[in-house]
């Protein structure tokens, strides 16, 4: 195809947007409010794997060991613990170290002043092989004769897994859906702009224009309202989601979701709404042409 | 060249539309289609331009066997056949240049092609002076001539016209079907659909007559009248 063509189909893609104002503008509404949507939920199906992940990563098992025992005997037990099976590494922690952990955690507090070693515990650190099987190896933990008490974040762990699994089943039919919906208007957009364009049509088709040609202004009328109403919504998801994330950062009983800045997710999400935005372009014109063209 | 051998045509509901129709044009002829309502006249014009398909028996229009033609080559089809029709399907919107220029831009002509081609053929059809006037501003029969020269711009080697003069009164009718002529003999193959019994007798030229979707006469008027005398 000759350059001096495409600039008319481009020409004429674009034209078909203006000539029908009022109805380019409410797909393009219907667009960026579908595709806000779609992006908040892939965003924060985003934030809860790496939450997950995170979570995963840190969570560890703190092992107190009985503080009747002597130090070699506290040591010893380390042994005890490397053998069993989910058992990464375990770091002994004695209570003089701990007690200066906890005196920097609590540096200016003058109620923990009066804090000495001998109030704490020894202690150790257990990583896991395998993060899903923390609830069986902490009940191994405790089995061990010296071991008074562990501290582990299984329940929460689970919580997210769950809280994950059900987001991303949601997020799929929400997405699907929202979908659906920008691409039926999009098509009857393009499905307006043919019916009103349809002596034009004829008449192409009586000349000797090929099906391509007819076609290509309403792909590029489909495709444009797509992109725009997909740049539109990426804009507000970005401002829209810095806003939430320093709201949600400003408040301390929420400090346990941490969450992504957007420049993290600008590629990720430049994608997604590319590619929805290009998906219910395309398709959305091609179904009302597919239709419009076999008569 | 048109080549019908045998063509039957029925639509889906109802008696054959075209029941066993031969018939050859050559390339540079002049020729009139004439039969009642209902006759099948508008049926060969649409099977001729690929928008039916025959029932049955073969079709070929220069070059092109449309009985086994693939969608994607009627458009090709289409570019050798100009038509033109009695209710003219000009673009109410565009200017009488912008119509021509139209039609052969959206074949992918290149711009400078049709700044020289548009300006010939509105000359030819007499309508030099009215370039940026609009269709409903004009008379019929002015309408009628925009409409051939948009047909005629693609330089087609076949007008096809369905009742091009049924809108206009006798005296652009004439008009309208010497300009047919002046353009057959410039080259092109002219076929007419027509009612007007007076003008297909000045003219002279070669009548297919159609009833009931069957050729009943082929020739010249002369001809025909004594076919006439000899039954
Ligand atoms: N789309 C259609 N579906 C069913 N029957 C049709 C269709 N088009 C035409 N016919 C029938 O086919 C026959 C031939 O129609 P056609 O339009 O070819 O006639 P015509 O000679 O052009 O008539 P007119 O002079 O009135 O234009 C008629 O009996 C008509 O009713
Ligand atoms: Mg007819």
């Amino acid at each position: 195809m000759r350059l001096n063509n495409i600039g008319y189909l481009l020409k004429e893609g674009f034209r078909g947007i203006f000539l029908h104002g009022f109805m380019s503008f409410a797909a393009v509404c219907v667009t960026v409010a579908c595709l806000l949507i779609v992006g908040s939920f892939s965003a924060l199906a985003y934030n809860l794997d790496i939450m997950v992940q995170e979570l995963n990563r840190t969570s560890e098992i703190l092992v107190l060991i009985d503080s009747s025992l002597s130090d070699a005997e506290a040591r010893s037990i380390g042994t005890k613990i490397n053998l069993l099976d989910n058992v990464l590494q375990s770091t002994f922690v004695s209570r003089e170290e701990a007690l200066e952990d906890f005196v920097a955690d609590h540096d200016d507090d003058p109620a923990f002043s009066g804090v000495r070693a001998e109030d704490l515990r020894h202690r150790y650190v257990v990583v896991l092989e395998d993060n899903t099987k923390m609830e069986q190896t902490d009940e191994q933990l405790r089995q061990i004769p010296g071991v008074v008490k562990t501290d582990a974040a299984y329940e929460l762990a689970e919580g997210f897994s769950t809280i994950q699994d059900v987001l991303h089943m949601v997020s799929a039919a929400v997405i699907a859906v929202l979908l659906v919906v920008s691409l039926l208007i999009i098509s009857n957009t393009v499905k307006l702009a043919m019916y009103d364009r349809r002596d034009e049509i004829a008449i192409m088709k009586m000349v000797g224009a090929t099906n391509g040609f007819i076609r290509l202004p309403f792909m590029v009328e489909g495709f444009t309202l797509g992109m725009v109403g997909a740049a539109l919504a990426f804009g507000l998801e970005w401002a829209g989601y810095d806003a939430l994330v320093q709201r949600i950062a400003a408040v301390d009983s929420l400090q346990l979701f941490s969450f992504v800045s957007f420049q993290e997710l600008l590629i990720p999400m430049v994608m997604v709404f590319a590619a929805a935005g290009m998906f219910v372009g395309i398709v959305g014109s091609w179904t009302s042409i597919r239709k419009f063209m076999d008569v | 060249m048109i080549q019908f051998n045998n063509v039957v045509k029925s639509y889906e509901q109802g008696n054959n539309a075209l029941n066993g129709v031969s018939m050859q044009i050559e390339d540079g002829e002049f020729c009139f289609l004439v039969g009642p309502s209902g006759s099948g006249k508008s049926t060969i014009i649409k099977l001729i331009t690929g928008e039916l398909k025959p029932s049955s028996g073969t079709i070929h229009v220069n070059g092109y066997s449309l009985e086994r033609i693939r969608k994607r080559e009627i458009p090709y089809l289409r570019r050798t056949v100009g038509v033109v029709f009695q209710d003219f399907r000009l673009i109410d919107k565009m200017t009488v240049y912008e119509n021509v220029a139209f039609a052969m831009r959206v074949v992918g002509a290149r711009e400078k092609e049709i700044r020289d081609r548009v300006p010939y053929v509105l000359e030819l059809v007499g309508l030099e002076n009215k370039l940026s006037r609009h269709p409903h501003e004009m008379s019929g029969g002015e309408q009628q001539r925009l409409a051939i020269a948009r047909a005629l711009v693609n330089n087609p080697s076949t007008i096809i016209a369905d009742e091009p003069t049924g809108n206009l009164d006798p005296e652009r009718s004439y008009e309208i079907m010497a300009l047919l002529q002046e353009i057959n003999n410039l080259g092109t193959t002219v076929l007419v659909v027509t009612h007007a019994q007076d003008l297909v007798e000045l003219f002279q030229k070669r009548v297919i007559a159609i009833d009931e979707g069957q050729i009943v006469s082929d020739g010249t008027e002369d001809e025909e009248e004594n076919t006439d005398e000899a039954e």
